[in-house]
């Protein structure tokens, strides 16, 4: 469990990222806090692996103030997941997911069979340990980011718009993928991102953000979709859009949903 | 050629002094320049007057410079010291400004992700902002390699020996096989270092040369 207590966070030039923002992220969920840029969500996911210090405020892992732990053995007991994966361009697929095992001290062997192990479990061919970073596609890149999170099995996973960076395409493929391992794993996972259908597909709770990290609204997707707090929720995600706006029609016997263009987006049963 | 094959033990002797002299002083240049290089880049306030002081000490003139290292080290100012001390001043000088752009080449998202995986700044050093920032390194210590090896050739002025003792000597007593000579043993020295620190670059760095013609291969089963 993951307790945000009232944090702040002012820069010594006065500019506000983050103003007591409150949240509690129950274990083996996923939380994701969406916004658009500006929103202060990178900067609240930088204060639970300490990347970020809260001005005011305390973050809590398990009711245990993170500023009491060592920085860096806090951040090698939590995954974190970088836009466009954030890969060590020098290191080849197998010493990226091995990172921090080998920081731990496991054998270069161990952590090595390890990583290879990790490929296969996050839909990556074990042959592709060779290769540079750079010789992979981005989907790729992606999913090695994701295992290398994953090698020293912690608890918490922080994911900061981590499939920002790829085609619509592979990003359903790579959020459907992380829906698959999170019924494996159930990890407590904060995820971050500005796209609100990503938020809705993976979310057990949503939080829309405004600027300085102001809570818009918190709910599960159904809850914000059915219920919109206010117009920036309203606008944000768009329930007045064309594309939300759904209808039915009756097509060979069939029911279609229609949005409010008259384009079929789907079957009823 | 007459000259070279009467002589070629001495020439031995003198690439031998000649090597002696710029090698330390190539390997002091980059042990001063990195981590100069790495503080004006981690410690913004203090880059700009770093890497100032670092281009003026290149414009202080060789024989000055030469004469305020003996007198501030106690060396004697005909000693292999001094002109060790002195290329290595060079070599600094030439070297920090390259070593600082390399170190802030290093792509943001990429340390940012080595922090975030809880790598401490001395690990994140060695491991991550050393290694990427090696390609621009290289670049800089052939610089330094070169104009080193050219430069230990002033060494002769002073009576250090070294390839330059051929210039002064031919010069002197007009052989001009003996001149020909020195220039043309030091230009490939110069060029043999450049090669050398050039390969080593290249074997240290196999990430940059990866072709990307092969096929993705291995995509999600």
């Amino acid at each position: 469990m993951i307790e945000f207590e009232t944090v702040s966070k002012t820069y010594p030039d006065k500019t506000t990222a983050v103003a007591s923002f409150s949240l509690v992220v129950p274990s083996h969920r996923i939380v994701v806090l969406v916004g658009s840029s500006g929103s202060g969500k990178t900067t609240l996911l930088r204060m639970v692996n300490r990347m970020v210090e809260p001005t005011a405020g305390r973050v809590l892992i398990d009711g245990e103030d993170v500023r009491d732990r060592n920085s860096v053995t806090l951040r090698r007991s939590i995954g974190y997941v970088m836009q466009q994966g954030g890969l060590l361009p020098h290191r080849n697929i197998a010493e990226n997911v091995a990172t921090v095992p080998m920081l731990n001290g496991v054998s270069r062997r161990q952590a090595r069979a390890q990583a290879l192990d990790l490929l296969e479990r996050v839909g990556l061919d074990k042959s592709l340990w060779r290769r540079f970073p750079s010789q992979l596609s981005g989907g790729q890149q992606q999913r090695v980011g994701v295992a290398r999170a994953l090698a020293a099995d912690p608890n918490i996973l922080l994911m900061d718009e981590p499939f920002g960076a790829v085609d619509p395409i592979v990003r359903r493929e790579l959020q459907d993928e992380l829906l698959r391992l999170q019924t494996e794993l159930g990890k407590t996972i904060v995820f971050v991102t500005h796209d609100i259908n990503e938020a809705f597909r993976l979310a057990d709770e949503v939080v829309v953000l405004r600027e300085q990290a102001i809570v818009a609204q918190q709910g599960t997707a159904a809850e914000i979709m059915a219920a919109p707090a206010n117009d920036f929720v309203r606008n944000f995600i768009g329930t007045e859009a064309a594309d939300r706006v759904l209808s039915t029609q009756q097509v060979n016997g069939k029911t279609l949903a229609v949005d409010s263009y008259g384009r079929p987006v789907g079957l009823l049963q | 050629m007459t000259w070279l094959r009467l002589n070629w033990p001495q020439v031995l002797q003198l690439v031998g002094d000649h090597l002696a002299l710029s090698l330390p002083a190539i390997l002091l240049s980059i042990l001063i320049a990195v981590p100069i290089g790495y503080l004006a880049v981690r410690l913004r306030w203090l880059g700009k007057p770093l890497l100032l002081t670092a281009t003026l000490l290149y414009a202080i003139p060789a024989l000055p410079l030469l004469i305020i290292i003996a007198a501030v080290f106690g060396f004697s100012l005909r000693s292999p010291e001094t002109m060790i001390a002195a290329l290595t001043i060079y070599g600094v000088a030439l070297l920090v400004r390259t070593a600082a752009d390399g170190f802030d080449a290093v792509d943001g998202f990429v340390r940012d992700s080595a922090i975030a995986l809880g790598h401490s700044p001395l690990v994140i050093f060695f491991k991550v902002d050393l290694p990427l920032a090696v390609p621009v390194l290289i670049s800089g210590i052939r610089v330094v390699a070169v104009s080193t090896v050219s430069l230990v050739t002033i060494g002769a002025l002073i009576g250090v020996s070294g390839l330059g003792f051929f210039l002064t000597d031919g010069f002197q007593r007009g052989i001009l096989g003996e001149v020909v000579t020195g220039l043309l043993a030091s230009v490939a020295l110069a060029g043999l270092l450049d090669a050398l620190v050039f390969a080593g670059g290249r074997a240290m760095t196999p990430w940059v040369r990866v072709v990307d013609s092969q096929p993705k291969l291995g995509v999600a089963k």
